[in-house]
């Protein structure tokens, strides 16, 4: 189990510049798999380019109470990184002034911006019509100052998303650390207990299922059909929908992938199931994503690499929909994760 | 050459056995895809009879195979274990049913 971000233990693939020459040499560079690029031109789709803008996906900041093992952000407790009450008004401001249908806040724990609440106040008296908060789960249970969420999140009907690697407590654990697993549920019974994923409820629960390895995920429809049999039986938990998402070989899992030998097989898995269907409707296709010192990205994914959008307008401050909506997107061979089979995004399959 | 008889890379080869013959390739990869769908047993549960039936033919790359199939369906360790000492019952039970030919043929042969 982890205890420190790649970031604090000064790991070279913390280092978004190390992760992108990983990304595009060795096999990518020596012709043994097609490059990213050239397997979309092949199909086609090259460049990638937006469709109009409906997500505004907020990374608050990194700093997190878990330290995943499969970690994009490489969050954890020593990240301090948090999103200003500036930067938050801001975003308020493009919220007001542009289409943007669904706000979506991650982190790190975005709950623990200390921020957190008076965003959500505000941004929830926009009307946007789905409002995602992207919770751990844990953090509910983490200190005493946490323990009304569930109702703080049900006052301002939010849309909760959280990870729950798997129904049971070893695979849970191994992934993101001893306990999880128990708080977890602990965490869906009171989200429940309030409404959440309650039939005939309002109140939205969705789950995200993450392999636990170097594998690619199954269908998600069998995987959603298990874990609510599964809770249901064990725990009487209820939920609504379950998203199965590809680990994208990036920051912890990348040094995983390295680290456990398993990096080129998971890369010619990742080839091997690329899907032109899914490429239509990845998530960068109708999202901005914005990290926590306000700078613009084509998803969370380039945002943890460090590609800034491919736009004049680089900054939150200077939005601009019509140069973003004219923008290139920024692709590596990461994106395979988000092309391979059914496709995965921050809510799922995509095709 | 590498001398060894097994490479895990010629797993991803498998499909290349259709090249020297197109017809009977083509035809069992549509009737080994056909098996493995939904059917009446659930295609977790023909994953799991494929773990063990690997075991039993000794294919390293079915092993391989389904043992990563398995993980993709989120099929736990301890149920591939139990999968394998199934497959391991079934085995020693048909070695061991056999001693009873050997039984009968003692006692015939014997005054
Ligand atoms: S809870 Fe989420 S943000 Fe926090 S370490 Fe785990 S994967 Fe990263
Ligand atoms: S990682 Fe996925 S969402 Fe991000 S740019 Fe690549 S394909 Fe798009």
């Amino acid at each position: 189990m982890l205890s420190k971000s790649l970031h604090a233990k000064h790991n070279e693939l913390s280092k978004t510049e190390k992760q992108l020459e990983i990304l595009s040499s060795g096999i990518f560079k020596d012709g043994t798999l097609p490059t990213f690029a050239n397997k979309i031109k092949a199909a086609g789709q090259f460049p990638l380019r937006p469709k109009k803008i409906e997500i505004l996906q907020l990374n608050v900041g990194y700093m997190c109470n878990q330290v995943c093992a499969h970690c994009h952000v490489d969050a954890g407790p020593d990240r301090k990184e948090i999103m200003t009450v500036e930067t938050m008004q801001q975003c308020l401001d493009v919220i007001k002034n542009t289409g943007v249908h669904t706000l979506d806040l991650t982190g790190g724990a975005p709950e623990m911006n200390p921020n957190f609440r008076w965003f959500v106040e505000e941004a929830s008296k926009l009307g946007v019509q789905d409002f995602i908060v992207r919770s751990n789960l844990t953090i509910i249970l983490a200190n005493k100052k946490y323990h009304d969420l569930p109702e703080f999140f049900a006052k301002h009907n939010i849309h909760v998303i959280s990870s729950l690697p798997y129904y049971k407590r070893e695979k849970t654990d191994k992934q993101r650390g001893d306990g999880v697993f128990d708080k977890s549920i602990k965490a869906l019974q009171m989200l429940n207990e309030v409404g959440y994923g309650m039939p005939n409820s309002n109140l939205k629960l969705d789950l995200v299922y993450n392999p636990s390895g170097a594998f690619l995920p199954t269908d998600q429809k069998a995987l959603e059909n298990d874990f609510k049999k599964a809770l249901k039986e064990d725990f009487n938990i209820d939920f609504n929908s379950l998203f199965a998402i590809t680990n994208l070989p990036i920051s912890r899992f990348l040094d995983y992938l390295i680290n456990s030998d398993n990096y080129e097989d998971y890369m010619y898995a990742l080839v091997e199931a690329f899907n032109p269907k899914a490429v239509e409707n990845v998530m960068c296709t109708n999202t901005i994503s914005v990290s926590y010192d306000g700078w613009l990205y084509d998803c969370d994914f380039n945002q943890m690499l460090g590609l800034k959008v491919a736009s004049a307008e680089k900054h939150i401050s200077q939005f601009n929909e019509e140069s973003l909506s004219n923008r290139t997107i920024l692709i590596s061979q990461h994106c395979y994760g988000c092309t391979a089979g059914a496709g995965s995004s921050c809510q799922g399959t995509v095709a | 050459m590498e001398k060894t008889y097994y490479d895990p890379a010629d797993l991803k080869k498998f499909g290349k056995i259709s090249e020297w013959n197109e017809a009977l390739g083509d035809k069992f990869f549509d009737y080994y895809g056909k098996v493995f769908e939904e059917g009446s047993l659930t295609a977790r549960e023909k994953s799991l009879i494929a773990l063990a039936v690997s075991h039993t033919v000794q294919c390293p790359y079915c092993i391989d195979a389904y043992t990563g199939d398995g993980l993709k369906r989120g099929i736990t360790k301890e149920e591939m274990m139990e999968a394998v000492h199934v497959a391991a019952a079934i085995r020693g039970g048909a070695t061991l049913v056999h001693s009873v030919q050997m039984m009968n043929k003692y006692d015939k042969l014997s005054m």
